[in-house]
C-alpha cells in the first residue's frame, strides 16, 4: 500500500549545522508513530519540514505519493497535513471559542464569506463547542486565549488541530509543560482519536509510558539522523538506541520515565 | 450568556441611535454655519479613519501611503466635475470612477508589496504614494499641479445642510457595512492575520489574499472620503495626497482606539475639534499657530498612556468592571451577600 507520508533524504542545514540529516521514513495510513530523541535531535525541525514551515535544503516529502516540494504550509494543511505547535501558538487576544471557530471555518471552507454575520454560521460555532467539550475546555470558551494557563493553552492548541479535522495529525509535544493532573485529559483525547481509527498520527513526546501505550511504531532521531524505526518492542531492545541513550550520550527523561 | 449579550448589544444600539438623532437634528437646531461645516469635515475624516482602522486595527497592516487613495478619489471627482456639467449624476459617476481606480491601484500595490514584512511594506507604500504625489504635481494639464483648481459642485450641494446629510448618510452606511464586514467570517480571518499570521496560514488560510482584500476595501472607502472631501472644498490640490492626510488618519485611529471602528469616529471628532479651536486661539497666543506641536504631544501621551485609545480604554474598563461583577457573583463573600440584601 502507498504510504500516506514518506520522506526521501530529507535534510536541512542551518549554517554548518545539519539539523535534519537525510531522513528516510514512511508511514502507512491510520498508523500511530511516535518520534523520540534527546532535545536538539531535530524532532521539531523535522515537523517543520513536514508541515512546510521550513524548506528542506535537500530531499523531499511525499504525501500519498505526491511531492510536497512546491507546496506551502497552507496547501499542506488543505491537503490534510495538520499540526499542533510545541511552543503555544494561538491567537492571543481572541477568545478560546473564536480560536477554535477559525479552525472549523477553515475546515468548512468558509473563507471569503463577508455578507453574513459570523454568528449566523451556527454549525461552525456548534462544532467548535463540541471540540472544546472533547478537550475539557468548554468552561473557558469565552476566556481570552492570552489569559489561559499553560496547560489550557496546550489544550486549545490540540482543539484547533482537531477542528481542522485533517487526515494526518502532527502533534508536537502536546503535554509539554503541563502539570501532572492535566496530562491524563490530553492523553485521553489522543487515545480517543486513535480509537476512532480514522487518523494518521505522528507524535513527538518525551513521556515514555505514554509513547509505549499509544504507538504502533517508534522512530528515534539522534543528531538529526534517523537512528531506528520499528515497533515499540524492537526499539526498546535495539542496541544502537540503548547505546545512544544509555551509553552516557543521553541522560534525559527516557531513562527516568521508562 | 446569550441573554446578556443581546442586552448589551441593544444598549449600544440605543447609544448610537441617540447620537444619530442628535446629528440629524443638529443643523436645524444650531444655526451655526461653521459648526455644520466642521461636522461635515469630521464625518469625511471619520470615513477615512475607519478605512485606515480596517488596515491597522483589524488586519495589522501599517501603511504610510493611505493618502493616495484619498487623493485618487478627490482628483477623480474634481476632474470629472470640472470637465463635465456639475450634475449629481456626474458626481456619483466620479465617485465610482475613483472607487474603481483605487480598487485597481490598491489591488496591485497590495499584491506586489504585502508579501513583504510589515516595515518594508510600510516603506513601499510611502514610496508609491510619493510617486503618485509627484504625478499629481507634474501632470499640470490635468491637475494644475501644486496650485490646484476650483470647480463647481452640483447645485444641490450648494446648500450646506443637504451636503451635511449626504455625508452623514455616507458615514452611517460605511460604518454599518464595515461593521458587518469585520464581523463576517472573512473579517474574523483578518483579525487572525493581525494576531498571528503564521498560525493563520497553518490553519489553511492564504493570508496574502486576505491582506490584499483588506487593502482594497480600505482603499475604496478612502477614495469615497476623498470624493466627498473635494466636493466639500470645491477645490483640489496636491495636499490631498500628502503624508499629512495619512498622518491625520493614523492619529485619529490611534487616539480613538485601534480595531474598534467607533474609535476612528471619536478620534476624528477629537482631532478636528482640537484643530479647529487650537488654530482659533492663534490670534491671542501665537504659539497656537503651531498647533501641530500639541498634536505631537497628545500623540505621544496617547501612545504611552492609552495605547488602546479612547474607545479601547473605555471598553477595557467596562469588561474589567463586568468580570469583577462576575467574580463577585460566583465567589460571593458573606459580607457581599449581606451588603446586597
Amino acid at each position: 500500500m502507498e504510504p500516506i507520508i514518506r520522506t526521501k533524504n530529507l535534510s536541512i542545514q542551518f549554517g554548518g549545522h545539519k539539523a535534519v540529516d537525510r531522513v528516510n521514513f514512511e508511514m502507512p495510513e491510520k498508523h500511530f508513530k511516535s518520534i523520540i530523541g534527546p532535545n536538539g535531535a531535530g524532532k521539531t525541525t523535522f515537523f517543520n519540514l513536514l508541515s512546510g514551515e521550513l524548506k528542506p535544503t535537500e530531499g523531499d516529502v511525499f504525501f500519498r505519493g505526491h511531492s510536497l516540494a512546491k507546496k506551502s504550509s497552507v496547501d499542506r494543511t488543505r491537503m490534510g497535513l495538520g499540526r499542533s505547535f510545541q511552543i503555544t501558538n494561538v491567537f492571543p487576544s481572541l477568545t478560546v471559542l473564536e480560536n477554535v471557530r477559525l479552525a472549523v471555518q477553515s475546515k468548512e471552507k468558509v473563507r471569503f464569506q463577508f455578507l453574513k454575520h459570523y454568528l449566523h454560521y451556527k454549525k461552525i460555532t456548534a462544532e467548535a463547542i463540541a471540540i472544546l467539550d472533547q478537550v475539557l475546555l468548554s468552561n473557558k470558551q469565552d476566556a481570552v486565549a492570552s489569559q489561559l494557563s499553560h496547560g489550557e493553552k496546550r489544550k486549545l492548541e490540540i482543539a484547533m488541530l482537531l477542528a481542522l479535522d485533517t487526515e494526518v495529525l502532527l502533534l508536537d509535544e502536546p503535554t509539554a509543560g503541563m502539570s501532572l493532573e492535566e496530562v491524563p485529559a490530553i492523553l485521553e483525547v489522543i487515545r480517543q482519536i486513535k480509537a476512532r481509527g480514522d487518523k494518521t498520527i505522528l507524535l513527538i513526546e518525551h513521556k515514555m509510558d505514554m509513547i509505549l501505550d499509544l504507538s504502533d511504531s517508534i522512530m528515534v532521531l539522534f543528531n538529526g539522523k534517523l537512528l531506528a524505526d520499528g515497533t515499540p518492542t524492537e526499539i526498546m531492545n535495539n542496541e544502537t538506541v540503548q547505546n545512544a541513550y544509555l551509553g552516557g550520550l543521553y541522560d534525559g527523561e527516557l531513562v527516568e520515565t521508562s | 450568556m446569550g441573554m446578556k449579550t443581546t442586552n448589551l448589544v441593544s444598549k449600544y444600539h440605543i447609544f448610537f441611535f441617540v447620537i444619530l438623532i442628535f446629528l440629524i437634528a443638529f443643523p436645524f437646531v444650531a444655526d451655526s454655519r461653521t459648526l455644520t461645516i466642521l461636522f461635515t469635515q469630521i464625518f469625511i475624516f471619520a470615513i477615512l479613519a475607519m478605512s485606515y482602522d480596517l488596515l491597522l486595527g483589524y488586519t495589522g497592516i501599517v501603511s504610510f501611503g493611505h493618502a493616495m487613495f484619498f487623493g485618487i478619489g478627490a482628483y477623480a471627482t474634481a476632474i470629472l466635475l470640472n470637465t463635465f456639467e456639475p450634475t449629481i449624476g456626474v458626481f456619483i459617476g466620479s465617485m465610482i470612477v475613483g472607487i474603481l481606480l483605487s480598487a485597481i491601484v490598491s489591488f496591485f500595490v497590495g499584491l506586489l508589496t504585502l508579501r513583504l514584512k510589515s516595515h518594508f511594506f510600510a516603506m513601499l507604500t510611502l514610496a508609491i504614494s510619493g510617486l503618485l504625489l509627484v504625478v499629481a504635481e507634474k501632470w499640470r494639464t490635468v491637475t494644475k499641479g501644486n496650485d490646484g483648481f476650483t470647480f463647481r459642485a452640483p447645485d444641490i450641494f450648494k446648500d450646506r445642510i443637504v451636503f451635511y446629510f449626504c455625508v452623514l448618510a455616507c458615514l452611517v452606511i460605511v460604518f454599518l457595512l464595515l461593521r458587518r464586514f469585520v464581523a463576517s467570517p472573512l473579517g474574523k480571518v483578518l483579525i487572525a492575520v493581525r494576531e498571528n499570521e503564521q498560525r493563520t496560514r497553518s490553519l489553511g488560510f492564504k493570508t496574502l489574499h486576505y491582506k490584499v482584500i483588506s487593502s482594497v476595501v480600505a482603499g475604496v472607502v478612502a477614495s469615497l472620503a476623498g470624493s466627498l472631501y473635494a466636493v466639500s472644498l470645491r477645490f483640489v490640490n496636491t495636499s490631498v495626497m500628502t503624508m499629512d492626510i495619512t498622518l491625520d488618519a493614523l492619529l485619529m485611529t490611534i487616539i480613538g482606539g485601534v480595531g474598534t471602528l467607533v474609535g476612528p469616529i471619536v478620534g476624528s471628532v477629537v482631532i478636528e475639534f482640537a484643530q479647529h479651536y487650537l488654530s482659533g486661539l492663534a490670534r491671542e497666543f501665537p504659539i497656537f499657530e503651531r498647533w501641530i506641536i500639541f498634536f505631537g504631544i497628545i500623540y505621544i501621551l496617547a501612545v504611552v498612556f492609552f495605547p488602546k485609545g479612547i474607545v479601547g480604554s473605555i471598553q477595557m474598563q467596562i469588561s474589567k468592571w463586568k468580570s469583577k461583577k462576575e467574580v463577585r457573583k460566583t465567589f460571593a463573600l458573606p459580607e457581599d451577600k449581606e451588603r446586597a440584601s
